[in-house]
């Protein structure tokens, strides 16, 4: 890749020598840095009314707390002593959730969308599951039981038949979910849609949620769990919403409160004046319209480059990564997805030249797949494995089939040589030296001029320096170097702080990278979900850092946010962070 | 009794889109209209639950069986609808 030459090591590197005794003290007090002062009243957790989690999509927004309606348990039967009543209560709920479902079908813009609401509103409305239900109500069951045994014949049909239909499982529960409440006399289960803005609310948020989540009137998003790189966070980030996670307190919040969320610290501020948000998320609009002026290459106040990259999947997702500087990121499993057999050289190089014809004289960094039994390859016919993310993935699988890197690096090869893009290949799950050595050569066998390998294990990254006089750059893929660091897996709401990217041992880790790629003059990138974080790109520009590769919505805070900063800055915010006690005064004494 | 056996068009096979324009469609008919598989259990085709039990995948052959004043009409109406690719075509509406 084309970073310049980092410049000599700087006084203020923060990593560890290696002939100095283990570091104990801070460079810098951080209590005495006129700077940093006391924290705020919005960051101070002392404020009472004032709830913490881990902020994980920036912005500023407010409005009244809604919460996700869960799905009510069932409670003991009751007798029925009116079955035409009761039945007639059943059915009247069953044509509620078709009317409910109508309503948002009708409300929806996206095609893909209108269907399924349409499809399932026909599904709540077949005459066979009134017929059941009116059956079931005979037989002696109260309404919801009788909702709830006649949608668990249908579910057991659905499951039977497999492949489409039991992907339809799904749809069958929420039908089931929204009928029992409905009958119970409670909220359907979902993403509440009132009509105004507000704070929405949930243990968590699931896929099946996000669908009918309308960005117009949800402000911002608050989960008790969730980490940084939770389905919640992913999302948040994909719509531009300020969001918090892992902020347990929430959940205490009657409904209607007005909070103030800033998802970039992780603070929700209860009780506030709704002048006072309109204030805020003014204030806040104009700070963004103010970032997104900031155009141009990634820099720091005082000039040193910082190349802003986009992370994308295919083609398809070029457009919203177009205020980057080229691609960081180009995940390349969604070729191989859903196949029985392994995609072709000519099927794989077409789809990388779509890209790579995209972006002439740009740099892509493309990486090799990324599968293994935690992302099963239908194709692959891998063994389970008792502890999938430890286990044969990312290059490890080239152990067992050296065939398939050889062919994806052939289709690289050839579609970077029918287009004009600076094309970079990077392994994922490289561990030592010798897997970055066998890399690289199998990289410039091919015929393509720059290899590198992701750190995303301990070991690479207590080893970057040698890895690095094997290749020509590192990048950071922080949610799976967070998750082996911590040996907390990435998909657990309960262990979500452990994962927060502030961590200073992650910190700690991502300076030894970054000290190495200064002492080699070779670049180092950070491709996880950290990199989209405005407050912790100057931390992580301080630590060494080259390159930041992140998704469009985050381009222009991030840039807006290096540009106010200058180098010799993001080193003293580097080690504030680094010498931090934990991710919260990590936080705090760089905000 | 009027019997029409067809091969299902559609991409995605009668799912989705397709199956719940072939159940609305089943819906206005004159008559009640059956649907069956094979030798499977014939069901009623204005319900959506079972006719996307029916698994019916494109190249599947499925019968069709209604009876009564306008059975024949209704059934060549709903036949040409299962014949042909919905997936293929814009909803009137978009």
């Amino acid at each position: 890749m084309p970073d310049p030459a980092a410049p000599p090591l700087s006084p203020a590197e923060p990593a560890i020598d290696p002939a100095a005794p283990p570091l104990a003290e801070p460079a810098i007090d951080p209590t005495i840095d006129p700077a940093i002062g006391p924290a705020g009243p919005v960051s101070d957790p002392a404020v009472p009314g004032s709830l913490r989690g881990i902020g994980v999509s920036p912005g500023l927004a407010g409005g009244p707390v809604l919460r996700v309606a869960e799905v009510p348990a069932l409670p003991e039967p009751t007798p029925v002593t009116e079955p035409a009543v009761e039945a007639d209560r059943a059915v009247a709920a069953l044509a509620e959730v078709v009317a409910e479902l109508t309503r948002r079908a009708d409300r929806a813009t996206e095609r893909t969308l209108v269907d399924v609401l349409r499809a399932q509103a026909m599904m709540a409305d077949d005459p066979v599951l009134r017929d059941t239900v009116r059956d079931q109500v005979g037989a002696g069951l109260d309404a919801p039981h009788a909702v709830d045994a006649a949608f668990a014949g249908h579910r057991t049909a659905f499951e039977a038949a497999g492949g489409y239909l039991a992907e339809r499982v799904a749809d069958l529960d929420d039908l089931r979910n929204r009928t029992v409440a409905v009958c119970l006399g409670r909220p359907m289960p979902g993403v509440p849609s009132p009509g105004h803005r507000y704070v929405l609310t949930a243990r968590d948020l699931a896929p099946a949620d996000t669908v009918d989540l309308d960005p117009e009137q949800v402000a911002a998003l608050v989960t008790e769990e969730g980490g940084p790189t939770s389905h919640t966070a992913i999302l948040a980030r994909a719509l531009g919403l300020p969001a918090v996670v892992a902020c347990p307190a929430v959940r205490e919040l009657s409904e209607g409160t007005v909070v103030l969320v800033d998802g970039g610290t992780g603070v929700v501020r209860v009780g506030v004046d709704p002048a006072e948000v309109t204030a805020a998320e003014t204030a806040d609009r104009a700070r963004l319209a103010e970032a997104v002026e900031v155009t141009g290459p990634g820099r720091t106040a005082d000039g040193r480059p910082v190349a802003l990259l986009g992370n994308i999947g295919s083609a398809r997702d070029l457009a919203a990564v177009a205020g980057a500087e080229g691609i960081g990121l180009f995940r390349t499993e969604l070729l191989f997805l859903d196949r029985s057999r392994e995609p072709g050289l000519a099927e794989q190089a077409e789809a990388y030249r779509r890209v790579f014809a995209e972006l002439p004289g740009r740099r892509v960094v493309i990486r090799t797949l990324d599968a293994g039994a935690d992302k099963p390859l239908s194709f692959l016919n891998q063994p389970d494995e008792p502890n999938p993310a430890l286990g044969v993935r990312g290059l490890r699988l080239a152990r067992q089939r050296p065939e398939l890197l050889r062919t994806q690096l052939a289709a690289i090869a050839e579609a970077a040589r029918r287009t004009g893009a600076e094309v970079s290949v990077m392994a994922p799950m490289v561990a030592t030296r010798a897997e970055a050595a066998e890399f690289a050569a199998a990289v410039y066998a091919a015929g393509l001029p720059r290899a590198g390998v992701m750190i995303e294990v301990p070991a690479a990254a207590l080893r970057a320096g040698q890895l690095l006089e094997e290749v020509d750059f590192l990048s950071i893929g922080t949610n799976d170097l967070s998750q082996y660091t911590f040996a907390a897996d990435r998909q657990s709401g309960v262990l979500a702080d452990l994962l927060d990217p502030w961590q200073p041992a992650l910190l700690r880790l991502i300076a030894e990278v970054g000290a190495a790629g200064r002492a080699a003059g070779k670049p180092v990138g950070v491709c996880g979900e950290a990199a989209a974080d405005p407050l912790l790109a100057p931390v992580l520009v301080g630590l060494g850092v080259t390159s930041l590769s992140m998704s469009g919505r985050a381009l222009p805070r991030v840039r807006a946010a290096l540009a106010q900063r200058s180098y010799p800055d993001c080193e003293r915010l580097a080690r504030l962070a680094l010498y931090a006690d934990d991710p919260v005064r990590a936080r705090e004494a760089v905000a | 009794m009027a019997t029409r056996t067809v091969t299902i068009g559609s991409a995605s096979g009668l799912h989705a889109r397709p199956a719940a324009l072939f159940v609305a469609a089943a819906a206005a008919a004159p008559v009640p209209v059956t649907i069956r598989t094979g030798d499977k259990r014939p069901v009623p085709a204005h319900s959506m639950l079972s006719v996307l039990s029916l698994g019916a995948r494109r190249g599947t052959e499925v019968v069709i069986e209604a009876e009564g004043q306008g059975a024949e009409v209704a059934l060549d109406t709903l036949a040409d609808l299962l014949a042909r690719d919905l997936d293929a075509e814009e909803p009137a509406d978009a």
